[in-house]
């Protein structure tokens, strides 16, 4: 069952691997901005996370000690970020965007002799049995096990904000910092949380970029994938479940037009290649111009920052 | 316990002095750095700061300063008129890009073609380049509300992909044996923008930028519009009761930035890059936010954070081939300046107090 | 020594800084069982900051607390709620995209599950007739009903001491009177209440006694019900203050006309207007009352040029200027000045000559091709500064460096010497001290004088009565049909103002 030379099964599968460290990354960006913080460092996290994940699995030979690094390598980075935010009150705009850039650079150091290395094998989850059932085994059963915490995230993090006492208190936070601190929350220390929870799961999907995704160690390697990220939590209007369907929107774009490229397409290669971050841009257009409930449920407090006065 | 209080007005005295304090801080941070990495650390600070100055090839490197300098304050320019009035282009690295291509394109039409007009029309072709490419994310913010972070940085990658395009098809050089890349504007007279004055590096982009910073400064602090970009970005609420209408201003920002970049691009390509290739930009786009930042947003000040960041680049290259220190480090170096800066200017709206108990 | 026994917290000798502010100097004072207390004084005399430090948001420099005989130092808000200390805030410590449940549960220490803690917000408010619903978004609710929130949130908690911080600056009439109801039923049951306020009636009308602040410092302590208002004031205040002088003034043509303005709000769960129509004569005040979040800042934005609508629903002098901006409506003639100082009416950061260029470089000319002439900016600033006698080392200082009062007075000022045809002031004595609002209305009633057109927008109805000729209401975004103050009553005012918002059912109820 082939349409131009793509199948849809393969299309399908592959497409929930592809999307697996965007989905991760808006999540961490997503319970961030919920407790009012913008971090726009999200691309820098993840290439941290993916250098770090890579140099632990190389080393260790353990892909599941290398998702670890990568988690601490991204939550590391974004300390970087809390303290410049929340202790020395910078605008978090530009500390954003210094935590890019930087980033960047110390992942290029650090990879430097990585190049052309592969690192250990992360495998399937189940069974070949279970794998080998037609349509469903591929799209259900074939993956690896990150592709499934993924999924698991997602649950966890719609449940902590939505039941939890913990989820009310940040999206209180996000809410209103003044409210909070006068009812005696502690404002800082729960954003410090937040944005250290936002760089793992940024630095888990960067993580699995460099050891399942590419499998190997490039400069730049995340190429934009945490600015797309950031696009998913305005398309996803804040809310978890709404992130994984962008990001299988987005995973199955890029797969698409790889597919494309691979399947010989007439469409030239420079517009297929360009085609995520267009789409991108025409999903921001058509989330934001929406207004109404989109608009309402950005948290109020987003991007400002607190220091009590008196 | 050390706390902060916020000062009644802010303090002059740290809003010049945080910027050295910064650099102060980055090169001993740098330094550790790069002792961890196994280089000698005063080798390596010497090499970026004191001998493209004064060492032993200074003669050749000062050009390289301005070479490198000239872009980066022109890009930096016209991102600081947006960063201080709230409005955060970010995407300067794409209308840099399409300013080179746009203007490039119009040289290499009317190739060999010899008239004095053709260097101001590419010009003219390069500040519209990147003018209309800022326009993409400035109409979608003013028309539907979109994050002009996002857009304006998805349009880097978009324009990317559109210079790889370029560089292998529609402005290849068909004389080129297939290689990569379009004619090289040094062979063509009417089209280049060559050394003004031999050895001091100054092309017609180092003028420009001298040109756009006197201009930014008397905008930003004698003419109103000046006064309305402050205002928004200091007290958005303040400014829309003043009168400003911040649509307008997003389009005013915004172009103006672009323009600018799309210029820089244009002088770069027909100056020191010479021709249009995949490669042909540097980063100068990402930089030149650093640039601004340092600068702390004002045109003189932007000047000397150019220099200084140029030097950073010049010495750097030359501290990656006499002392093997990788290129990335000094990607490394530049970020830890941007933070180092960011940190510290706490201390011009704080003071640091110590509190007892806690 | 029987009085001691019945003393639930004491404040012993409480002192606190800030840095160039002693907010409270060696207060002492104490509360019992059951008791309504009320802490009076003037803006800026150290009320909040002393009851901050009783729920462990501030700590005292120095002094003692004692709670029922025992040691009280608070250390967080978590620790005073658990040693039944409830607080309900002047601004309200609310969040607007969270529901009323989920608001409740924040200001408890160990909130029961969703369920069953609405099922018990809807008992509380039954039995203190403050209808209530959990589920509904508070950023629907109107101000009366967001105070009841808060109450409900403490009520849940079975508060021995209910602090209550200015509670009816943003409540009708009406609904004055149900809080009160339900502050005596709360005070019967044994629960003491610490009253704030610097409105002297409704002291007089609720509280057993009164410890009076002036300064940070205590100046004295009163039986309210055997005390007069002016005995009171005075005390509060320090001095014998004159009400404004009135010229009567001539009036003349109309100089604003407002018809048919509806427009939408850009504030999020903001109030949109509704058909607002009204003019108002050279030389004549007119005053718009309303409870807070009724239309107030909408209004405000559509009548200086922030929000435009089409040229005929605004006219200043028979000239249509509905569709024009600020800018233009300044060169028409009209100035304004909003209710929030810091951060819309004047830049934070910027300076007084720099807020001064803010809105007046239209009329007074103070641009040339676009080029701003800075000289005469500072002159004008500094001309405002003497005429308005604001507190200032100088015209360089930031806007935030001033203190509340004298900002505002620089504000109203940049726009009073302007020589309007036109003045539209939102709030314009809101949290100054009592010497510095006389002043203020004393040059709004001046420049009425002189013929100038004013609309003055408050929340405040005893400074409505004293200087508006004649009176409207915004409620939810309509506007009443303005009456002459003469003979009004304020059971009137009450009914213009929507009555209770919400309270229909309850008083059915008790009917």
């Amino acid at each position: 069952m082939d349409f131009g030379g793509i199948n849809p099964v393969i299309l399908i599968a592959s497409l929930m691997v592809a999307s697996v460290p965007i989905l991760l990354a808006a999540l961490g960006e997503l319970v961030t901005e919920k407790a009012g913080v913008l971090n726009l460092g999200v691309e820098g996290m993840m290439i941290m996370g993916a250098i770090c994940g890579f140099i632990t699995a190389v080393h260790s030979g353990s892909p599941v000690a290398g998702f670890v690094g990568g988690a601490l390598g991204g939550a590391a980075l974004s300390l970087v970020f809390a303290f410049v935010t929340q202790v020395l009150l910078a605008n978090q705009v530009a500390t954003g965007l210094a935590l890019t850039l930087f980033g960047l650079g110390l992942s290029s150091l650090m990879g430097q002799n990585y190049n052309g290395i592969k690192p250990p094998l992360t495998g399937a989850l189940l069974p070949a049995t279970l794998r080998e059932i037609p349509v469903v085994g591929p799209i259900v059963f074939g993956h690896d096990w990150m592709v499934y915490l993924s999924i698991l995230v997602v649950a966890a993090v719609w449940w902590v904000l939505k039941a939890t006492r913990l989820g009310l208190i940040l999206r209180a936070v996000g809410e209103s910092h003044e409210a909070a601190h006068a009812l005696g929350y502690r404002v800082r220390l729960i954003r410090l949380g937040a944005i250290a929870f936002g760089g793992a799961l940024a630095g888990l999907g960067g993580a699995y970029i460099s050891l399942v995704r590419v499998p190997q160690w490039v400069d730049g390697i995340t190429a934009g994938a945490g600015w797309i990220a950031l696009a998913i939590v305005v398309f996803a209007s804040w809310k978890p479940w709404r992130a994984l369907i962008g990001a299988y929107l987005f995973g199955g774009i890029t797969v698409l037009q790889l597919n494309l490229q691979a399947a010989g397409s007439r469409i030239p290669v420079e517009y297929l290649s360009m085609s995520p971050y267009l789409v991108t841009i025409l999903v921001l257009v058509i989330m934001s111009s929406g207004r109404g409930r989109a608009a309402l449920n950005a948290p109020a407090a987003l991007g400002q920052n607190f220091h009590a006065t008196r | 316990m050390l706390r902060l209080e916020k000062r009644p007005n802010p303090s002059r005295f740290w809003l010049y002095a945080t910027p050295v304090v910064a650099v102060v801080l980055t090169m001993f941070f740098g330094g550790l750095l790069f002792a961890l990495m196994g280089t000698n650390p005063f080798a390596v600070i010497r090499t970026i700061f004191w001998d493209p100055l004064f060492g032993e090839f200074a003669f050749y490197l000062r050009g390289q300063l301005l070479v490198k300098a000239g872009p980066l304050i022109l890009i930096a320019i016209g991102l600081s008129l947006g960063f201080r009035a709230g409005i955060w282009n970010i995407g300067a690295e794409g209308q840099y890009i399409m300013g080179a291509i746009c203007g490039a394109a119009v040289g290499l039409a009317v190739y060999p073609t010899e008239n004095r007009l053709i260097f101001p029309l590419m010009i003219l072709a390069g500040a519209f380049g990147g003018w209309a490419w800022a326009m993409i994310p400035a109409i979608l913010k003013t028309r539907f509300n979109t994050n002009e972070i996002l857009v304006s940085l998805m349009l880097v990658y978009v324009a990317q992909t559109i210079l790889a395009k370029a560089s292998t098809g529609f402005l290849k050089n068909p004389e080129g044996m297939g290689f990569p890349g379009s004619r090289n504007f040094s062979g063509y007279p009417a089209a280049a923008n060559p050394e003004l004055i031999a050895g001091s590096g100054l092309h017609w982009g180092g003028v420009a930028a001298l040109i756009v910073a006197v201009a930014a400064w008397v905008l930003l602090s004698r003419h109103i519009i000046g006064f309305q970009i402050r205002l928004s970005g200091q007290a958005p609420r303040a400014a829309r009761f003043h009168g400003v209408n911040p649509s307008r201003l997003v389009v005013l920002c915004m172009g103006l930035s672009g323009a600018l970049a799309g210029l820089a691009g244009l002088f770069e390509v027909t100056g020191p890059a010479g021709q249009i290739s995949i490669d042909f930009n540097v980063g100068y786009g990402f930089t030149a936010i650093i640039v601004a930042f340092l600068g702390r947003l004002n045109p003189i000040g932007i000047v000397l954070a150019g220099v200084l960041m140029a030097l950073t680049y010049v010495g750097g290259e030359m501290a990656s081939t006499n002392l093997r220190l990788p290129a990335a480090a000094i990607q490394v170096f530049q970020g830890m300046l941007l933070f180092f800066l960011l940190g510290v200017d706490v201390l011009t709206n704080y003071r640091i107090r110590m509190a007892k108990g806690g | 020594m029987t009085d001691e026994r019945t003393v639930l917290l004491a404040v012993e000798g409480i002192t606190k800084t800030y840095p160039g502010v002693v907010a409270n100097s060696d207060v002492t004072f104490s509360i019992r069982r059951g008791e309504v207390h009320a802490l009076l004084g003037e803006n800026g005399a150290g009320k909040s900051t002393m009851v901050k430090m009783m729920y462990g948001l501030v700590k005292p420099d120095s002094g003692r607390m004692t709670w029922n005989g025992a040691a009280y130092t608070p250390g967080s808000p978590g620790e005073a709620r658990s040693t039944g200390v409830a607080m309900v805030f002047q601004h309200f410590s609310l969040f607007e995209a969270l529901n009323v449940a989920e608001n409740v549960a924040l200001g408890m220490e160990n909130p029961p599950p969703m369920k069953e803690l609405s099922a018990r917000i809807r008992a509380v408010s039954e039995e203190y007739g403050l209808p209530l619903d959990p589920s509904r978004m508070v950023g629907d609710l109107s101000a009366g009903e967001r105070q009841r929130v808060e109450i409900i949130r403490c009520l849940l908690q079975d508060p021995k001491l209910l602090i209550m911080d200015e509670p009816t600056s943003v409540l009708t009439p009406q609904e004055v009177e149900i809080l009160f109801k339900t502050l005596r039923q709360l005070s019967s049951e044994g629960t003491a209440i610490l009253y704030i306020s610097h409105k002297l009636e409704e002291i007089r009308s609720l509280c057993d006694a009164a410890t009076i602040l002036r300064r940070g410092k205590v100046v004295g302590t009163a039986d309210p019900r055997a005390s007069t208002a002016r005995e009171l004031a005075e005390m509060m205040v320090g001095a014998t203050l004159t009400p404004p002088a009135r010229r009567p003034g001539e009036k003349g043509k109309v100089m604003l006309g407002v018809s048919d303005l509806s427009v939408a709000s850009p504030i999020p769960f903001g109030t949109s207007l509704k058909n607002v129509a009204f003019t108002v004569a050279a030389g004549e005040v007119l005053g718009i009352a309303g409870v807070a979040g009724n239309g107030q800042d909408e209004l405000l934005l559509a009548l200086s040029g922030e929000l435009r609508a089409s040229p005929d629903r605004v006219r200043i002098d028979d000239a249509p200027v509905g569709d024009l901006g600020p800018i233009d409506r300044r060169r028409a003639g009209m100035v304004s000045a909003p209710e929030d100082r810091l951060g819309h009416a004047a830049a934070p950061d910027m300076s007084l000559i720099e807020n001064a260029f803010l809105t007046a470089q239209a009329r007074k000319g103070l641009t040339n091709k676009g080029f701003i002439d800075w000289p005469a900016t500072r002159a004008y600033a500094e001309a405002v500064i003497k005429d308005f006698d604001v507190r200032t080392p100088g015209a360089h200082v930031a806007a935030r460096a001033l203190s509340g009062g004298n900002l505002q007075k620089f504000v109203v000022g940049r726009e009073l010497m302007q020589a309007p045809k036109v003045i539209v002031i939102n709030q314009p004595t809101w949290g100054v001290d009592a010497a510095a609002a006389a002043s203020i209305r004393q040059a709004i009633l001046d420049r009425a004088a002189e013929g100038a057109a004013v609309v003055v927008i408050s929340q405040d109805l005893d400074e409505l009565l004293e200087i508006a000729d004649r009176f409207a209401v915004l409620n939810e975004g309509r506007l009443t049909q303005p009456r002459p103050v003469e003979g009004l009553t304020i059971d009137e005012i009450g009914l213009m103002m929507g009555g209770a918002h919400g309270m229909e059912v309850a008083h059915h109820a008790e009917a």
